[in-house]
């Protein structure tokens, strides 16, 4: 059959979201001639419908709608109903995502191992390697077209680039380079190559950055094997009384209860969405909530250690010309307990603009320790730190009974508490962000706090023991076998690395499974 | 828990809804803003239509001295306050300017506009910083200020650059003093 497809047609698999996981997985699975409907609770905008803007950026493009903050994060105290920095529209955060695509360091994917114990922190091994996910990196960045692998050239490097290189060369750092993005350097898979505009954050009007919204998504659908339904959000999970999964209710765009029958149910609403969803999908068979035998759907939420260091010079730099972050130092990535701090962190070219600079360079901040740094805003260089961080127990998704969304459902709390382990790392970047400026004459630097987090993970992990996690190396939940987790809260670490590569990999690698499992008769 | 977290983190920081919402009131208050910076000079502090002129000008001071840039001049603190002479707003504003200016008279002075420097209207404010009024005012300010278009050319940022080609051509790389 031939999307539009029927709400009550149960040979469908059902995906929930578009993002990284889940509008890759659609189209690999359309690809492979299984149908899909794949529910979206955002509208559909693309390149023309971008705007090189952040703040009306941000209002066409990000999640708003209401969750709430508790723990010591500093975001809970500063923007305490943003959390996180997401998208709620078809492609996902990739609209917004800035491109960097690194896969795992080999001891990345066995944290437990190779740190040991870690005083509070819930540490697993992946039930996977990187032996395993190599042929699935490889596609990943095909697809992408991720820039220095395969035969692909790096990008050129800005000016923000140029400050950050030559401090960290002056400091003896040697893995420096203009970075793996998913931002053509040439023409590449029906793209230009990237005009360096300087708002990667805010849709890449040229399509020279990789997004969902204008690749895969329109693929899939050109199968006729995908039918997208945008303003479609997701409400429950439904299941029969031998503990399978039938189908999702749904809020269609005019506000109306709908139900999707379906064969397979792909949960990829990133990670706050993904446990709440299976949280308020609880019945009498499962009363904790689906997929939740183990108690750990919505726990060990990850956001990596984050933070950022900008820094002023005495001559100007115009950091906001082009990429917003195609610039790596890599030397700290390692694991190396000496620094007093398991794991590692990527050092990485940012740039905000004027509007986004005055949020949060200092939340809270005013009088003239900030506002000079707003006045040399134009000599201005910046990075981002981005590093492993300790999944914990209760850094936990729950649902807030006491605040409602639009369709009456409860919203999630997110709860957060630094580890010790990611305050020393953020520390330990901190300075060492600082002396990166500082070796090419920095005036004055800034040590940031980290933003709503940008990189959600962990919240319905994989585990090999059905106790320890959600899903196992399929993500395919241990409880409900034809009920998938297809987006970053799979993550049972977090690594150092951005995490969308390894998203996509993971999507591209559950589709072979879901299609063969199909075809075995085993869903 | 966020139930009672909610208010007191409200006060502090910027909820996302009063991010969207300032950012919108400042987009609607810089449609109005042209007429204002003809008006330069004083003359502004006459044209408010609901506070008083002395809150008003008053209020710019304050919003000056929270964020100041000595190369901005008061049209662009004018258009980011602007938006609180309206009737729903104004009562908080007035209420909240006078128990400004009894900081200022608590610490000798005749009222907030009565101090000479800088430093002693920000040890005013220092003392008033975490009151809600404090916050909604600096809250504000952080769109209604730096979300307006005209004022960027000051700090140098050159805003959308996709109508010009990106920066490809235009300078992406053209740093000389490294
Ligand atoms: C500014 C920014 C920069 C970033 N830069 C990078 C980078 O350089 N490199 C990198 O690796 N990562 C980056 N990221 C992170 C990256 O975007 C995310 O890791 C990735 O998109 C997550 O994929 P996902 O599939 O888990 O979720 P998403 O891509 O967020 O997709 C989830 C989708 O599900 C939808 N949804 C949620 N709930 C429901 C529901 N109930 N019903 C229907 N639909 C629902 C949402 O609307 C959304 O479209 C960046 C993120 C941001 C915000
Ligand atoms: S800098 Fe390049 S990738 Fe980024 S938005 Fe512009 S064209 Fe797209």
């Amino acid at each position: 059959m031939a999307a539009p497809f029927d709400l009550s047609d149960d040979s469908v698999v059902v995906i929930i979201g578009t993002g990284a996981g889940g509008g890759v997985l659609a189209n690999e699975l359309a690809q492979k001639g299984v149908s899909v409907v794949a529910l979206e609770a955002g509208g559909r905008y693309l390149p023309e419908d971008y705007v090189n803007d952040e703040w009306e950026s941000f209002g066409q493009l990000a999640w708003v709608d209401p969750r709430t903050t508790s723990g010591d994060w500093r975001v809970a105290k500063d923007f305490s109903g943003l959390p996180a920095w997401i998208v709620k529209a078809v492609g996902g955060t990739t609209t917004h995502w800035a491109g960097a695509s690194l896969r795992f360091q080999e001891h990345e994917w066995k944290a437990a191992t190779t740190y040991g114990p870690v005083q509070g922190a819930s540490l697993l091994d992946w039930p996977i390697d990187g032996a395993e996910m190599a042929p699935w990196y490889e596609k990943a960045e095909t697809k992408l077209g991720v820039t220095r692998t395969g035969d692909r050239a790096g990008l050129p490097g800005n000016n923000n680039y140029k400050v950050f290189e030559a401090g960290a060369k002056a400091l003896g750092y040697t893995e420096v380079h203009t970075g793996r993005m998913a931002i053509n350097s040439a023409d590449y898979d029906g793209r230009v190559a990237c005009q360096q505009t300087g708002f990667c954050f805010q849709g890449c009007k040229w399509g020279a950055k990789w997004s969902a919204a204008y690749t895969d998504i329109p693929r899939g659908e050109a199968t006729g094997n995908l039918e997208v339904r945008e303003k479609a959000h997701a409400a429950r999970i439904l299941h029969d009384d031998t503990g399978k999964v039938t189908g999702v209710e749904y809020f269609d765009g005019d506000g109306n209860l709908q139900m999707q029958a379906a064969r397979v149910v792909c949960v990829a609403g990133n990670s706050f969405e993904s446990p709440r969803l299976l949280l308020n999908s609880a019945s009498s068979m499962f009363p904790d909530g689906l997929a939740n035998s183990s108690g750990q759907v919505g726990r060990n939420y990850m956001r990596h250690m984050t933070g950022s260091v900008y820094a002023t010079f005495e001559k100007p730099v115009r950091m906001w010309r082009g990429t917003t972050m195609a610039g790596i130092i890599s030397d700290e990535a390692k694991h190396d307990p000496s620094r007093g701090f398991v794991g590692g962190y990527e050092m990485e070219t940012l740039a905000l603009g004027i509007p986004f600079m005055a949020a949060f360079l200092d939340p809270g901040g005013w009088g003239r320790e900030f506002t000079t740094a707003l006045d040399s805003y134009e000599n201005m260089a910046g990075m981002w730190l981005v590093g492993e961080d300790m999944p914990q127990e209760t850094n936990r998704v729950t649902l807030n009974h006491e605040v409602k969304d639009q369709w009456g459902l409860p919203v999630v709390n997110v709860h957060f508490d630094d580890h010790p382990n990611d305050v020393a790392m953020r520390n330990h970047a901190y300075r060492q962000g600082a002396a990166v400026y500082d070796a090419v004459g920095a005036t004055r630097t800034f040590p940031t706090p980290p933003y709503p987090s940008t990189h959600n993970l962990g919240t319905n992990r994989m585990s090999e023991n059905p106790r320890d996690g959600v899903v196992n190396r399929w993500g395919r939940t241990h409880d409900v076998a034809n009920l998938y987790v297809s987006d970053g809260s799979q993550f049972t670490t977090g690594a150092a690395e951005n995490p969308t590569l390894t998203i996509v990999a993971l999507a591209i690698r559950q589709a072979d499974h879901i299609a063969s499992e199909m075809s075995a008769g085993n869903l | 828990m966020t139930q009672q977290a909610e208010p007191r983190d409200r006060s502090r920081g910027l909820s996302r809804r009063q991010l969207l919402s300032r950012s919108t009131a400042a987009g609607a208050a810089f449609v109005i803003g042209p007429g204002f910076i003809a008006a330069k000079d004083a003359a502004w502090a006459a044209e408010t239509s609901v506070l008083k002129p002395a809150t008003f000008a008053t209020l710019v001071q304050m919003a000056r001295d929270i964020y100041p840039h000595d190369h901005v001049g008061d049209e662009f603190y004018v258009i980011a306050v602007k938006g609180y002479d309206t009737e729903g707003a104004a009562p908080g504003i007035e209420a909240g300017i006078a128990s400004l200016d009894a900081a200022a008279q608590g610490k000798g002075f005749a009222s907030y506009l009565d101090t000479g420097w800088e430093r002693d209207r920000v040890d005013i404010l220092r003392g008033i910083e975490d009151s809600l009024f404090f916050q909604q005012i600096r809250g504000g300010l952080v769109t209604g200020l730096y979300n307006q278009k005209a004022v960027w050319p000051y700090f140098g940022y050159e805003g959308e650059s996709y109508s010009q080609g990106g920066y490809i051509d235009r300078g992406f790389d053209d740093i000389n003093w490294l």
